[in-house]
């Protein structure tokens, strides 16, 4: 796309240490550890919004914690506008984070049980100045207006409302900072569908009104189907492959998005196949293979997968594969024919 | 009982209303005892040191319910007075360790590390030891009387609060409610003592509420051994140990300030149990 991205993610890697057993001590092995993330780099362009999806403990969190530096990456940097983030201290760290906010998975604790909405909010605005001490509760007012809460919600503790209803309290709170990018961890997967659509719909309004950036990580397929203009497939802490949704949804190169597209419940029961998608079980993240992380799983795997680990590279303009069959995908009516 | 949810729904202020019972008979017994506490001299019928030499050992009778002492002192009248040593000893031994053992708790908890290291070998050090050989160590070396009590308290006590907290607040850190408090840019301070504080300090405010009942049972403990309130002053373990030598000829010395601390106990684990179920977080 055009111009300096907004997030440039490069090269990020991020282990968490499992305990050091004194068996491993005596032994003299190496401490154990989760490569929650493994040399990941993307780019995030200004309005847009980019989905994150992956099985469970592919790192996706992570990512997301990182993005907004709830976590410090072990390797590698992320840059806002050109800045490494990890250089920020005190206030100039509030300030990024002031740019760039987080809507978390979990509406029942990401909320203090002991504040009222009107409190959450006007915190926010007063700690960082954002109006002046007497129009604080009109912009409240608005806040709830916006996301589309009544306004007697205001004087209202979280334990009096639903699962949807909190997620859009923890969006007029991210709001209230008026933040460029939002990042949205797992927004709705707590929430029923009916009540995800609602919330999916406000939040894309808001990102048309406030021209936002997104960064939307989820597990569920259609839904970032629907909402991104591009995807990022993760698994076990690396990027498999990242493109334009429709081109990825409808050709993806790389056998991984082609599994986890064919293992997406199918809604029409005649189209339903039951072709496995993907043989085992995810590899243990403590000791992921040498070669490529997919190898003990993919149906195309070949010699040189177990050794030798594929770079993301290019296969479109627009559109990264990590694979050594460059080709995969290219033709997808023939591999469709072929399966 | 539908009308009562109705106006729940219409003014949510109207549900603080619905208070505890243990809350409201705890609140009567603390309060009355509060009363008394400050104005003894209204209820007691006679002076608590004045003695009456035409009138000793006397049991129960209506001229002196309660009976009188080996000086002919009035027991009501000494009991009467002792709320005010007794209330005054459950609220000075325990406000400082409760508000020194929270902050310190609130600070280990949230920065973990090395200050959690250090503290816990600080609990371990003083848990080792029983908490009333302790307190009677220190108030030795220091010398009898209240004030010292006070002190021998406050060094050992801080750290059963601050125990409390920080073992709360270490779970509320890894709440999303923290991180987004992170996320929003705000400082650590006031993440831990606007956002943390508030869902970990229940635990600690119930314990001193028990804390209080305790801090009664050792001022008089250390005042039956001669170190803490001092004779002729009215308290009731001083007054429990003037009664230890008549237990057999006259219970009523002893007996009767038993029951008021029992009483004041009671009082305070109703009032603890209250608030536990008035603080209690909805989720």
């Amino acid at each position: 796309m055009n111009a300096v991205p907004i997030i440039s993610v490069d090269g990020v890697s991020k282990q968490f240490g499992a305990s050091y057993s004194l068996m491993r001590r005596l032994a003299g092995e190496p401490p154990l550890a989760v490569h929650a993330l493994n040399n990941v780099s993307f780019e995030v362009h200004r309005g847009e919004t980019l989905g994150i999806v992956g099985e469970s403990g592919c790192g996706k969190s992570t990512l997301a914690r990182c993005l907004v530096r709830l976590l410090d990456p072990d390797g590698g940097a992320i840059r806002f506008e050109g800045r490494d983030i990890s250089t920020l201290r005190s206030a100039e760290r509030r300030a990024f984070n002031k740019r760039v906010q987080m809507i978390f998975q979990d509406p029942y604790g990401s909320l203090n049980p002991r504040m009222t909405v009107s409190q959450v909010l006007n915190e926010a605005l007063s700690v960082h100045r954002m109006r002046p001490k007497g129009d604080i509760p009109a912009r409240i007012t608005e806040l709830l207006d916006l996301v589309r809460l009544p306004h007697d919600a205001a004087s209202r503790y979280p334990h009096e409302f639903s699962g949807g209803q909190r997620q859009r309290i923890g969006i007029a709170r991210a709001l209230a900072v008026e933040p460029d990018v939002i990042v949205a961890d797992e927004l709705v997967s707590a929430l029923d569908v009916s009540v995800q659509a609602q919330v999916i719909n406000l939040l894309l309004r808001l990102q048309e009104e406030l021209h936002l950036t997104l960064i939307f990580v989820a597990h569920d397929l259609r839904l970032v189907r629907h909402i991104s203009h591009r995807v990022a497939v993760m698994y076990l802490g690396q990027i498999m492959e990242i493109g334009p949704s429709e081109s990825l949804f409808a050709s993806p190169r790389h056998p991984y998005s082609k599994a986890l597209l064919d293992a997406a419940p199918e809604l029409d029961p005649t189209q339903r196949s039951r072709v496995v998608a993907a043989r085992g079980e995810l590899p243990s993240p403590l000791d992921v293979p040498p070669g490529c992380p997919f190898a003990s799983r993919c149906s195309h795997v070949f010699d040189r997968c177990r050794v030798e680990r594929p770079a993301l590279t290019k296969r479109a303009s627009e559109h990264s594969a990590a694979c050594h069959l460059v080709d995969f995908g290219a033709m997808p009516s023939a591999l469709a024919d072929a399966v | 009982m539908s009308v009562a949810v109705e106006k729940i729904g219409l003014y949510p202020r109207l549900r603080r209303l619905a208070l505890p019972r243990t809350l409201i008979s705890g609140t009567i017994i603390i309060g009355v005892s509060l009363l008394i506490a400050f104005f003894p001299a209204l209820f007691a019928p006679y002076d608590p040191i004045a003695f009456d030499y035409k009138a000793l050992l006397k049991g129960p009778t209506l001229a002196h319910p309660f009976g009188t002492d080996s000086f002919g002192r009035d027991v009501l009248s000494r009991v009467i007075h002792a709320y005010t040593i007794d209330m005054q000893i459950a609220v000075f031994a325990t406000v400082g360790p409760f508000i020194f053992g929270t902050i310190v708790g609130a600070y280990v908890g949230y920065a973990g590390g090395l200050a959690e290291a250090i503290f816990g070998r600080v609990v371990d050090a003083v848990i080792t030891f029983p908490f009333l050989v302790l307190v009677i160590a220190i108030v030795s070396v220091l010398g009898p009387g209240l004030g010292n009590m006070y002190v021998a308290v406050g060094i050992v006590g801080w750290v059963f609060y601050a125990r409390l907290v920080a073992a709360e607040v270490k779970v509320q850190k890894r709440l999303d409610y923290a991180d987004a408090g992170r996320v929003m840019g705000y400082t650590p301070m006031r993440i831990v003592f606007r956002h943390l504080l508030p869902n970990a300090i229940t635990p600690a405010i119930v314990y001193w509420m028990t804390d209080m009942a305790l801090a009664i049972l050792l001022g008089s403990s250390l005042g039956y051994l001669g170190l803490g309130a001092q004779p002729p002053a009215a308290e009731w373990g001083v007054q429990i140990a003037d009664g230890k030598n008549f237990m057999s000829t006259a219970w009523w010395i002893s007996v009767f300030p038993g029951i008021a601390i029992v009483i004041i106990g009671l009082g305070f684990s109703l009032l603890g149990d209250g608030l536990a179920q008035l603080l209690r977080v909805r989720r």
